[in-house]
């Protein structure tokens, strides 16, 4: 049975509590092909692979591997069938080389000691020319960037003998550069007869890599597409249940007084050197003002200094009229400052936290969530309920754990919380980051919301479109300094990404 | 299910430990049954055992409250010895003074000299930890051994009476602890009810009240509080300051309630099987009272043990297997889980 097909998963269902995660999952993946998966947030995606992987057991249905049945009781099962699977959140040891990754913990190691590392160096080495993965052999982990970090993971699962690859939103922590070449990768893996899948909320992405598409809502199967016979649309009518629209209309809207100013800024980055190297800026009150950027050019430093979670080293930074120069997060959230950062699991959430509590993070101590030193759960409840709705975070429990919660509606929580409440500037790093096609337009909805009411808005992204579609003005950086100062209608997407490479926009523009 | 592994867990362990002993208990040819009912009978059988295991119960329920706040913040202080000594060795020094003070005056300024006693010598080390990242681990273990032999200095010199072991004089009598039952020559003091409002106001700290949300929010993620506007720093020394104050309160208890002296033997590891009674109660107030309910009671009904013939380091065993499968939660679940996974299969 199920000859052609590398994999098939049948009738799988998986329930958590209060959630049917994967109710009769039908998914058929073709051998040689790279297959899609798409769905909403929390539509079950990365419970199905979890199941595929040995990570989850489902509750009912049947797993096929290359026609033959099998149950996966653990990763260790995955492997011996051929699966691999090269997760969101690396699984790499930041201290060991790129070639002592690989071998860890596969049979060339015995009780933890590799034992012919200069074979092992040598099978790196081939797999990354075959495939044209381009790694450092010898390189520390933690010196390389995140899309080198991503073929390592690749490069690992081939090591074991991977036939089939599991890529759950692989393309999310990627720069579109890194996006390309990982598709290049996977085209010589499919060139080779690797069958893969692909998860994705892009859907230009999906369009362009892949061969056939399943779409997932509500953790059912709604379609399945062939790739050359439809288009995003239908794809994102299908995920959603409406009709999308894949660009928001951003209304003409007067600037008002400057709210927010950084004159002369210096930081430094985890390291110790200077990552930031003198940027000045100006946010008026309703306004955006949209810096582009390839990522790890000082942005992520920058936005950590003025929300006052990195020590500035030089320079001013004024919020309203007053120097907020080093001011410390409790002070700034007192002042109608928020922030969406970039890195949800590390500063956005306590995942062990229920949503009620992680949906009042920063304003805790004021009325109405503290009275007189306690919480008060009744209004903490009634708000936390309100913005679920409002956002639609899903499932609507609000006593659910953070950690729980699928990466989207994680993020979405995280939202909520920061553009409610009145804010007066707010710094939003990569805002849809993982998020599905609705919700983005959602997302992008609410922070022109936000700049209709005036909030004075900076917003950093790796997704030119985002920056493109949402800013009245744009800054790139490039090393830590800003090249020059676009406006999105006066500029082309060549010119910002000319700047985004490092030359400045005097250099551009003759 | 959730949430209930966390009663689970400890109620499992305890019953795979006393299954366990029962065969190292049949491997020196007794019966386990009978030592089990001996036990049982040495630690509640009597008005005088019941008395015994809960004044032995009431610091433990103390110093476990202590580091389990700890935990609960995120920072590991081992060092509730020391800040019991401190807290105890305070308390003596004001206590001994009070001969002319009323009661309520006596035993507040007493039991609050003491509390801040553990407060400040636990701060230290937090402070160390928010100012210059030392380990709390290494400060405190170093602050006992101080504790320890300031103590011993401190009974042997200024404040030593009387020959043979050294020791303080008493305390005040206005300074010591209402007695709230006695049995022939053992009387319960008050501490049990001290050690008990403890955890209810613990249990109110840490659940109803903002500092209480911050305190766990640091435990869980240090950089998510730092960026909701909680300060980890500040935090640090708070937690620790806290912790030590429940530390010192457990060595004023035994002081003002039991010994009515300073002596070197007075905190006797309390400190340390605080740890493994957090462990135990899942850092839980309520658990924490249970667990070190059960320390107590294997700590007397030993003794009875031992009497009939069966070593009393029976008890180091169980105390040892139920702390391992604790910690080591996970074993626990996966032999819950596969019991579960075979009767779905079924
Ligand atoms: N451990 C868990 N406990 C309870 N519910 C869970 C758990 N893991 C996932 N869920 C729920 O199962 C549903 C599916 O989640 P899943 O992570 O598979 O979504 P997804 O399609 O990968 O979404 P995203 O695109 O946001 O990553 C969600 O409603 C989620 O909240
Ligand atoms: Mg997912």
């Amino acid at each position: 049975m199920y000859e052609e097909y590398a994999v098939v998963m049948k009738g799988i269902v998986k329930r958590f509590p209060g959630v049917l995660a994967n109710d009769h999952v039908d998914l058929f993946v073709r051998k040689g092909e790279i297959h899609a998966v798409v769905g909403e947030n929390g539509a079950g995606k990365t419970t199905l692979m979890n199941q595929l992987y040995g990570l989850l057991h489902p509750d009912e249905g049947d797993i096929y591997i290359f026609g033959n049945k099998v149950i996966i009781r653990g990763p260790k099962d995955a492997i011996k069938n051929g699966i691999g699977m090269v997760h969101q959140h690396f699984m790499l040891v930041g201290n060991l080389t790129v070639a002592e990754n690989v071998v860890l913990g596969s049979e060339t190691t015995r009780g933890g000691v590799i034992f012919d590392l200069r074979e092992a160096r040598r099978k790196v080495k081939e797999l990354s020319e075959r495939y044209g993965l381009h790694v450092d052999v010898d390189a520390k982990i933690e010196d390389i960037p995140v899309g080198m970090q991503q073929r390592v993971e690749i490069i690992k699962t081939l090591y074991r003998g991977a036939e089939i690859l599991v890529f759950d939103e692989p393309t999310a922590v990627l720069t579109p550069q890194e996006t390309e070449e990982l598709f290049e990768v996977m085209r010589r893996l499919k060139a080779a007869g690797k069958t893969m899948i692909f998860i994705s909320h892009k859907l230009n992405e999906v369009m362009e890599i892949s061969d056939n598409i399943t779409v997932m809502r509500l953790g059912k199967v709604t379609a399945n597409l062939v790739t050359r016979e439809t288009n995003p649309r239908e794809i994102a009518r299908a995920m959603v249940g409406r009709d999308v629209v894949l660009r928001v209309e951003k209304p003409p809207h007067e600037p008002k007084e400057v709210v927010f100013e950084v004159e002369d800024l210096w930081v430094k980055d985890n390291r110790g050197l200077d990552a930031v190297r003198g940027v000045s800026l100006k946010v008026r009150a309703g306004e955006i003002v949209g810096i582009a950027g390839v990522a790890g050019n000082g942005q992520s430093e920058f936005v950590e200094a003025i929300t006052g979670l990195r020590k500035i080293e030089r320079g001013k930074v004024t919020l309203l009229g007053r120097d907020i120069t080093g001011l410390d997060p409790r002070s700034l959230r007192n002042m109608r400052m928020t922030h969406i950062p970039e890195d949800r699991h590390k500063y956005g959430m306590v995942l062990q936290y229920p949503a009620y509590y992680n949906m009042i993070l920063g304003k805790h101590w004021w009325e109405p969530y503290s009275v007189r030193g306690f919480l008060n759960h009744p209004a903490i409840f009634e708000g936390s309920k309100e913005l679920f709705e409002e956002f639609d975070v899903r499932p609507r429990n609000v006593n659910m754990l953070g950690g729980n919660f699928s990466g989207g509606n994680q993020q979405k929580i995280v939202v909520a919380r920061e553009v409610s409440g009145n804010p007066k500037f707010t710094a939003i790093a990569q805002p849809t980051r993982g998020l599905d096609v609705g919700a983005i337009e959602f997302i992008h909805r609410t922070i022109l919301k936000l700049r209709e009411n005036d909030v004075a808005i900076l917003l950093v992204s790796m997704e030119l479109e985002e920056i493109f579609s949402l800013s009245d003005r744009i800054l790139v950086m490039y090393e830590g300094r800003i090249m020059g100062e676009v406006m999105p209608e006066k500029t082309t997407v060549e010119e910002v990404g000319l700047m985004m490479a490092g030359k400045r926009l005097e250099e551009v523009r003759t | 299910m959730e949430k209930y592994w966390g009663f689970i867990i400890p109620v499992v362990s305890v019953l795979v430990a006393l299954i366990i002993a029962a065969f190292v208990i049949l491997s020196v040819g007794k019966s386990p049954v009978e030592a089990y009912i001996i036990m049982v009978k040495g630690a509640f059988g009597s008005a005088g055992a019941i008395v015994n295991t809960i004044v032995k119960t009431a610091p433990l329920v103390l110093t476990g409250l202590a580091v389990g706040f700890g935990f609960r913040a995120g920072v590991f202080n081992i060092g509730a010895e020391g800040q019991m000594i401190m807290g105890a060795l305070t308390a003596t020094a004001v206590g001994i003074n009070l001969g002319w003070a009323p009661p309520y005056f006596a035993l507040s300024l007493t039991i609050i000299s003491g509390m801040l006693a553990g407060a400040g010598w636990a701060a230290i080390a937090g402070y160390l930890k928010a100012k210059t990242g030392a380990h709390e681990v290494v400060t405190t273990i170093m602050l006992n051994w101080i504790a320890t032999y300031l103590s011993a200095y401190m009974v042997q010199v200024p404040l030593a009476v009387g020959s043979g072991t050294p020791k303080s004089p008493e305390i005040a009598p206005s300074a010591k602890l209402p007695v709230l039952m006695k049995v022939g020559p053992l009387e319960m003091s008050a501490g049990i009810i001290i050690s008990v409002i403890a955890a209810i106001v613990m249990y109110v700290v840490l659940e109803k009240t903002t500092m209480g949300y911050e305190v766990k929010a640091a435990g869980f993620n240090p950089y998510a509080a730092e960026y909701g506007g909680i300060s980890i720093s500040k935090n640090i020394t708070m937690s620790m300051a806290i912790s030590g104050a429940l530390a010192g309160l457990a060595g004023v208890v035994e002081l003002m309630g039991v010994h009515h002296r300073f002596l070197g033997t007075l905190s006797g590891g309390k400190g340390f099987d605080g740890i493994s009674i957090a462990l135990i109660g899942q850092n839980h107030p309520i658990g924490i009272i249970f667990a070190a309910l059960l320390m107590g009671a294997l700590r007397t009904g030993s003794n009875e043990m031992q009497f009939a013939g069966i070593s009393k380091h029976i008890v180091m065993i169980i105390q040892g297997i139920v702390i391992f499968l604790v910690a080591a939660d996970r074993i626990v679940r996966t032999m819950i889980l596969w019991r579960k996974r075979r009767k779905v299969k079924a």
